[in-house]
């Protein structure tokens, strides 16, 4: 039998519900390889043997009664964005170093009600703002691909815990990328939904017309297990919206024969070679599967980065005013007076990507550059919005590469805030849009991951699992394990 | 120099809903600190607002009553600044899209004319928590029960001329949302609260003179001072070679004055923009039907039918009407009675609302019933006793919670209309005072009202006015 | 697009964050090449374009019905807070 943490939850869940093996055993086994990993890859912020075990042992008990459900025992690990009752939500930052939430986040509520167990709290970019998982409190995370590189961000944590084999499927969440980038960079499926497909309640709020809750995982078929159980209308989220769920995973086996597949044109521009090369490789892979390519132009996709470092950075301003150190949160010594208390309980609180992008959304929505700046970033998001829209009257999807490199070093890009924009620019489109998209493995340039990404229409989340599914099913990319890992 | 005045109010009157605006939290007055403040309201990371449909229906309501568009389509906007008693470093309101835009009411002056004030715009938003000061060294106490409470903003056109206007305006207002029901008005609970915008220009002037604000008065009294006293500080301060600054102030009522606020660092820039929390209000037609077919009567047109109905005077009609009940008790009070409107309202203006506010109580709360009221009435109809003699007994009603026939039987309070018994009283008062009687018969015609008293005096009050005035002329007359 | 310092300081103010005579300079530069990212923005042709607040298209906010739902838990929210007493929450003096 395969090891246990080289499984997949679909493998996991069979096995669990045959009693061949116990959730208890696979929480232990879990639970020691992230003991054995945590200096190295620094994947977690929270670790909770006690509960994770407690948790194991109740999912034992409907299994053993019969009781279980698809995901019932399955350990998985939450970003440390989502709320969790009774223990520890950092956000990756100093401001909640401490703070324990008297609440659960409605996905966290809602996978536990499907039986996961929860091994711990992954590290992450601070409130989420980067793209190496540099940014966080607690450290960076490494790369288990090569441990001198990021994972990606700001999902880092849960990126590199899957890919460590340190938990079968990790909870993240995408503003600009923060999944895909980091499941491309560490090999893995990620999927973001359409905005509005998952509750935002109990998620950290970064950016609120952006933020999306979604899956890390081994495989598509697993994103899709995943996927069922955290989507959903929450009457707590006001932008969550009413339409059923579909069944992710009975979509999965369709073919692909007549699927109009988009190849974005403004994609491949500067694109490095051996990147391009895969990209081409898998997609010629699903025209052998019977889908047809078409080129597409979405010209005004290359301004989505500008667009939203104005809008994202805007929303954040105003979302991050709350930590004030007055009912939670960081508080700064002897302050001297209400002005002092705010100021270094946030100046000290926040880290400096925070601080910076704190800054750009209030200046760009200060009087006198609201019209110049924040009005104008909403006009180009529509007309993003509004490539996409037409694309899709011509193809089903769009796809292309999810990131324009590979896994860089630790410290190459902290210097200058755009270099490390730029490592967004294939996938905030998505998120401007409110698009479901979703970055599968399809090879390696020089022994690191390369991720393919799948952009849908809205609420085409089951197609997209599909395409990456069937994707999945001739190749195998997606079960590489890095080495020192396996 | 001749100066003129503007003044725009700026009312914030708390929707009386059971819950909050964005969250399930109770919205009652009083509570233990904190003890209504929920994850929402106290903006734990991660929470969401979700819109109060009953918050939209009141807004609704408003904008219905006072003739003004109802925005097919609206939108929530965060304000962001920081304060203690703003849990989210941002408020949410309504900024350039909000629910009501236009509209007007009439006030009526105490020279019997109408002006119409003109509405700008009435908003939702939310209401923020208690900053407490007092009591405590150097810190300041946070109680964030009210953050979250519904309010609706409305904002007036400059229209009005002097504080006098401003405070029947602001009655109005005050009077209109009572009518609805959707705020009980209680300034001293904090639900009805008026900022102003006062401002000077010479008299004739075309250009406003730059304003200040006024926050927070709570009573009316208090901001027809605290007007007069801007008013009065502006131009002399101009006169003064001085310059009218653009600030916000605060009325003392102790010493009467109004004093700047120290100015919360820089100068407030909200940086408004649409809240991405809380998607567009979208309203219809069906449903902006379905809302005014719940419309009372309003204030303006029971004042009218009053009016007509029981030919009242303007003023009357306007008193009346300030409040519902009132006018409702007014209204039961005739129809028992049968008739006799200005008797009515005479009584239930005066020596009813007298004792009301002897013991602070409201018409509903009346410690005499409309019926009781009428029955009274009637025996001053039936000239069982006068007019003044009814004074009394609606006051001993009150104490004693009794009808008038008990009391009037107990204290044997019957009018005196028997002609020969009065006459007999009218001699004895003659008789008893020669002087004055020589006096009247020599011309001193004033002396007519001493015999009145005289003969009042002996009979206890209870002689029939009427009838002993037509007597006693006619007894002096010769 | 270069940020000087004293729109630095009104910024950081604004923001209430504080910053120190060291870190302003990396501050001012990095918000300066953030601002020259954007400015990309300015040429595009967005008239008659209507701003996007909302990523779908055609939502409408929904209603809760006016109930009350929640009862006192201030004990348990107050657990994260930096100073309390007697259920209030407490912040060096604010003067108006």
């Amino acid at each position: 039998m395969t090891e246990l943490h080289l499984m997949t939850v679909a493998e996991l869940s069979a096995s669990l519900r045959s009693g061949a093996i116990s959730s208890v055993e696979l929480t232990r086994a879990f639970l020691a390889r992230i003991e054995r990993h945590q200096r190295e890859l620094n994947a977690f912020i929270t670790v909770s043997p006690d509960r994770a075990l407690a948790e194991a042992t109740r999912a034992d008990e409907r299994l053993r009664a019969g009781r279980g459900g698809a995901l019932t025992g399955i350990p998985i690990a939450h970003k440390d964005i989502f709320c969790t009752r009774d223990e520890k939500t950092t956000c990756g930052s100093r401001m909640l170093a401490n703070f324990i939430s008297p609440y659960d986040a409605t996905v966290v509520q809602r996978l536990r009600e499907a039986g996961v167990v929860c091994l711990g709290k992954t590290n992450m970019d601070e409130f989420a703002m980067g793209s190496s998982n540099e940014t966080s409190w607690f450290g960076p995370v490494r790369n288990p691909w090569d441990t001198a590189r990021v994972p990606g961000g700001s999902s880092g944590g849960s990126a590199a815990a899957v890919a460590a084999r340190l938990a079968p499927a990790a909870t993240g969440t995408d503003t600009g990328g923060s999944i895909r980038q980091p499941a491309a960079l560490c090999g893995l499926t990620g999927i973001k939904p359409t905005y509005g497909r998952v509750s935002r309640y109990g998620m950290i709020a970064f950016a609120s017309s952006l933020d999306q809750a979604g899956v890390f995982a081994l495989s598509a078929e697993d994103a899709a297990l995943l996927l069922s159980a955290m989507a959903g209308f929450d009457e707590r989220d006001s932008t969550s919206v009413e339409l059923p769920v579909p069944d992710y995973v009975a979509e999965l086996a369709q073919p692909l024969k007549g699927l109009k597949i988009g190849v974005l044109r403004e994609f491949f521009q500067g694109l490095e070679a051996p990147i391009e090369e895969l990209i081409r490789t898998a997609l010629d892979a699903l025209h052998a599967q019977g889908a047809v390519l078409k080129e597409v132009s979405l010209p005004h996709l290359p301004l989505s980065v500008p667009t939203y470092y104005v809008v994202a950075p805007a929303e954040c301003s105003s979302n991050l005013a709350r930590f004030d150190g007055v009912r939670y949160g960081y508080r700064c010594e002897k302050p001297r007076d209400l002005a002092d208390l705010y100021q270094r309980s946030r100046g000290e609180g926040f880290g400096a990507e925070v601080k910076r992008r704190i800054m750009i959304g209030t200046y760009v929505l200060s009087a006198g550059y609201y019209d110049a700046y924040y009005l104008k970033a909403q006009q180009v998001r529509a007309l993003i919005a509004a490539d996409f829209e037409r694309a899709f009257h011509e193809v089903d999807v769009v796809i292309g590469p999810t990131t324009p490199t590979t896994a860089f070093a630790l410290g190459a890009k902290t210097q200058d805030p755009v270099t490390m924009y730029l490592n967004d620019i294939y996938t905030i489109g998505a998120n401007l849009a409110g698009l479901p998209a979703l970055s599968v493995p399809c090879g390696f340039a020089g022994e690191l991951p390369v991720g393919l990404q799948i952009v849908g229409p809205h609420f085409a989340e089951g197609r997209l699992l599909n395409v990456a599914h069937q994707y999945q099913r001739e190749s195998d990319w997606h079960l590489r394990v890095p080495r020192g890992f396996g | 120099m001749a100066w003129d005045s503007v003044i725009g109010l700026e009312i914030h009157a708390q929707l009386s809903t059971r819950s909050k605006i964005f969250s399930g939290s109770a919205t009652t007055y009083g509570a233990a600190p904190n003890a209504q403040a929920n994850l929402v309201d106290l903006a734990y990371p991660g929470v969401l607002p979700v819109l109060n449909a009953e918050a939209v229906r009141m807004a609704v309501k408003f904008g219905l009553a006072i003739n003004a568009r109802v925005a097919r389509r609206s939108v929530f906007a965060r304000k962001n600044y920081f304060y203690p008693d703003l849990p989210k470093g941002y408020q949410i309101s309504q900024y350039e899209l909000p629910i009501v835009s236009g509209g007007a009411v009439d006030i009526v002056l105490e020279d019997g004319v109408v002006r119409r004030i003109g509405i700008t715009r009435a908003h939702l938003e939310e209401d923020a928590g208690k900053s407490l000061h007092e009591g405590l060294a150097g810190l300041t106490a946070v109680d964030l029960n009210r953050a979250g409470t519904p309010l609706i903003e409305i904002v007036s056109e400059p229209h009005l001329y002097s504080a006098r206007e401003a405070v029947a305006y602001l009655k109005k207002i005050h009077t209109l949302v009572r009518y609805l029901g959707i705020c009980d008005g209680n300034m001293q609970e904090g639900s009805f609260r008026c900022d102003a915008n006062v401002s000077v220009k010479p008299r004739g002037s075309e250009k406003l003179g730059t304003r200040a604000e006024i926050k927070n008065v709570n009573s009316f009294r208090y901001v027809e001072r605290a007007i007069n006293y801007e008013i009065a500080r502006q131009i002399e301060l101009i006169e003064g070679g001085g310059k009218v600054v653009q600030e916000t102030r605060l009325y003392d009522p102790d010493r009467g004055e109004t004093r700047s606020m120290r100015t919360k660092e820089e100068a407030n820039d909200y940086r408004y923009f649409p809240d991405p929390d809380l998607l567009p209000l979208e309203i219809d037609q069906p449903y902006i039907d379905a809302v005014a077919a719940t419309l009372p009567e309003l204030p303006d047109q029971k004042a009218q039918r009053l009016m007509s109905e029981y030919s009242l005077s303007p003023y009357d009609a306007g008193v009346l009407t300030t409040s519902m009940e009132l006018a409702d008790y007014f209204e039961v009070v005739v129809r028992d009675l049968g008739g006799q409107p200005k008797l009515a309202a005479n009584t239930v203006m005066g020596e009813l609302s007298g004792l009301l506010n002897r013991d602070g109580v409201d018409i509903s709360q009346s410690r005499i019933s409309p019926g009781s009221l009428a029955r009274l009435l009637a025996r001053v109809v039936d000239n069982t006793i006068s007019g003044k003699i009814a004074k009394d007994v609606l006051e001993a009603m009150w104490d004693e919670g009794r009808e008038a026939d008990a009391i009037i039987e107990a204290r044997g309070l019957k009018q005196i209309t028997d002609e020969s018994a009065i006459e007999a009283a009218i001699d004895r008062a003659l008789a008893a005072n020669p002087a004055q009687l020589a006096d009247y018969r020599a011309g001193k015609e004033k002396l007519f009202g001493f015999f009145i008293g005289q003969v009042m005096k002996a009979t206890g009050g209870k002689a029939n006015p009427a009838r002993l005035n037509e007597l006693l002329k006619k007894k002096l007359g010769g | 697009m270069s940020i000087t310092r004293e729109q630095l300081e009104s910024i950081a103010r604004l923001a209430r964050l504080s910053l120190s005579a060291d870190e302003a300079p990396q501050y001012a530069e990095g918000l300066s090449r953030v601002l020259a990212l954007v400015e990309q923005l300015q040429g595009v042709d967005t008239r008659s374009v209507i701003p996007m607040a909302h990523p779908l298209p055609g939502q409408r906010a929904r209603l809760r019905t006016d109930e009350v739902k929640e009862t006192d838990q201030h004990e348990l929210y107050q657990r994260n807070a930096p100073q309390v007493e007697a259920g209030l929450y407490l912040v060096p003096r604010v003067i108006e």
